[in-house]
């Protein structure tokens, strides 16, 4: 049995990916909040394709956006990630690393925007942007803020990552024991009446199997 | 000195010769410290992406190197590229700017976009370590853990060459390497527009803060621009030690920390 498919099986994982995306998304929608921002947005690496995927966006220009996809070196998400380092700027039309082409495609062009990475463990998995805040100038205490988001963006991004790989481990698998991980999916999907007697059920054949 | 001195043990007819003469005054104050230096004669080696030829903000460069690591082989060579990710130009100006006579070479150990490999970060620091820079200015740092020991190894060996290493503390909260190591001068951020305003951060790792946020830069192509980030902060403390060690060349790594940290902005700074 696979490394995926025991962590599929221990997860009943395949219901839990739409739930690992409502937390990137709740991540937006407080992030632009906090920062009184004009959006916000989650970008995914995709390393095999070496692009970066709108994963979670709240705000301007939001409901088109999402599974859109960039060149992995595009802009300021682009440096941010390779750089992993955030970047804050007051005034993205001077700055030479803004790719205002792809910003227009978007349908929203920023003035302001803070970008941070988001770092697990040695990888850079994304980065969280956040658009044309309000108030004063950026202050290090809203640097610090947003790497505290940043942090809990890369632990939803890194659990929605291996979901998927469950998944997509589980949908291929030809395991003899991929049935398991269906078996144990199929039973955390159904309502809370309905799983009793599903239980019930498995524990009686565990019963006869160990028999 | 003249005649070596034994490194394991100091046998009595040796005491005569490790005898070290600097005038330490009775008050270590930033008029002693670096007043009317300008930094000339300081080796500054600037570790990053390249520094591009002839900026105003940045002026000569004594020389444009550029490390490669091919299989096992490492490559150090003049370097025509300039910058490819304005980085290494905005840390160059800054330590101009606090130093305007010291030497400074660019070591370009990153391409285009910010983007390079540990291995060749190593090799970078590797060579300018052991090419005896007086100051070398890290604005860089790495999360991979199997870079740190040889990382540290490194910052050491300057430390007992009498190199300093100013680098940066990471922006965020993750594990990076050098700047956690306690042979190197660490860096964060600061608010205050001051560039001479630095503070001795009592509660390490980062030991030092210096002017980083919304610092004027030189980036490429000529131009400048805004930047925020401990990236900025490193350079303005580089370009300090440039200016002490300019006046002081006889102060070894640990001397000038403490240095530093007596001139500090919330220790003896201004005095």
């Amino acid at each position: 049995m696979s490394e995926e498919l025991r962590a599929a099986a221990a997860a009943g994982v395949l219901s839990v990916e739409q739930g690992y995306r409502t937390l990137l998304q709740a991540i937006v929608e407080v992030a632009r909040a906090i920062f009184g921002a004009r959006a916000s947005s989650i970008f995914l690496l995709d390393e095999e394709a070496d692009e970066l995927v709108f994963e979670a966006v709240t705000g301007e220009g939001s409901e088109s956006l999402l599974g859109t996809r960039l060149p992995s070196s595009t802009g300021i998400a682009g440096w941010v990630l390779s750089a992993r380092t955030p970047l804050v700027l007051d005034d993205v039309s001077q700055d030479p690393r803004f790719a205002r082409d792809v910003a227009e495609q978007t349908g929203y062009v920023p003035d302001r925007l803070m970008a941070v990475p988001l770092l697990h463990e040695e990888r850079a998995l994304g980065v969280l942007q956040v658009l044309d805040r309000t108030g004063e100038r950026f202050s290090l205490e809203e640097m610090e803020l947003l790497g505290l988001f940043a942090a809990q963006a890369a632990v939803a991004l890194d659990l929605l990552q291996r979901a998927r790989r469950a998944r997509a481990a589980l949908d291929g698998a030809d395991d003899e024991l991929a049935v398991v991980a269906r078996l144990a999916a199929a039973v955390d999907a159904r309502a809370e009446g309905d799983r009793e007697a599903a239980l019930a059920l498995l524990s009686a054949l565990e019963r006869v199997l160990r028999a | 000195m003249s005649e070596a001195l034994p490194a394991w043990s100091l046998p009595a007819s040796a005491v005569d010769r490790i005898g070290i003469t600097i005038d330490w005054p009775d008050r270590v104050t930033r008029e002693w410290a670096w007043a009317g230096s300008t930094g000339a004669g300081v080796r500054v080696c600037i570790l990053d992406s390249g520094v591009e030829p002839d900026h105003p903000r940045v002026g000569p460069l004594a020389r444009s190197l550029v490390v490669t690591v091919r299989g096992d082989e490492v490559f150090v060579d003049e370097d025509a590229e300039g910058d490819l990710a304005g980085h290494g130009t905005a840390c160059a100006g800054i330590v101009r700017s606090l130093a305007p006579d010291c030497e400074l070479t660019s070591v370009r150990v990153l391409g285009a976009g910010f983007t390079g490999s540990g291995r060749v970060l190593l090799e970078g620091l590797r060579w300018a370590v052991t090419e005896g820079f007086d100051v070398i200015n890290m604005s860089l740092s790495t999360t991979k853990k199997e870079f740190a020991s040889v990382l540290h190894e490194l910052a050491d060996a300057a430390y007992f060459r009498r190199t300093v290493l100013v680098a940066s503390a990471h922006n965020m909260p993750v594990e990076s390497f050098p700047w956690r190591f306690s042979s190197v001068v660490s860096v964060g951020s600061h608010e205050l527009p001051d560039p001479l305003a630095f503070f001795a951060n009592p509660s390490p790792p980062v030991e030092f803060y210096a002017r980083g946020m919304d610092v004027e830069v030189a980036w490429l192509g000529g131009a400048t621009i805004r930047s925020t980030g401990n990236s900025f902060a490193t350079p303005h403390l580089s370009g300090i030690c440039a200016l002490v060690l300019a006046k002081h060349p006889e102060l070894a790594p640990f001397q000038l920390k403490n240095v530093l940290y007596l001139t500090a902005t919330n220790v003896g700074g201004g005095l």
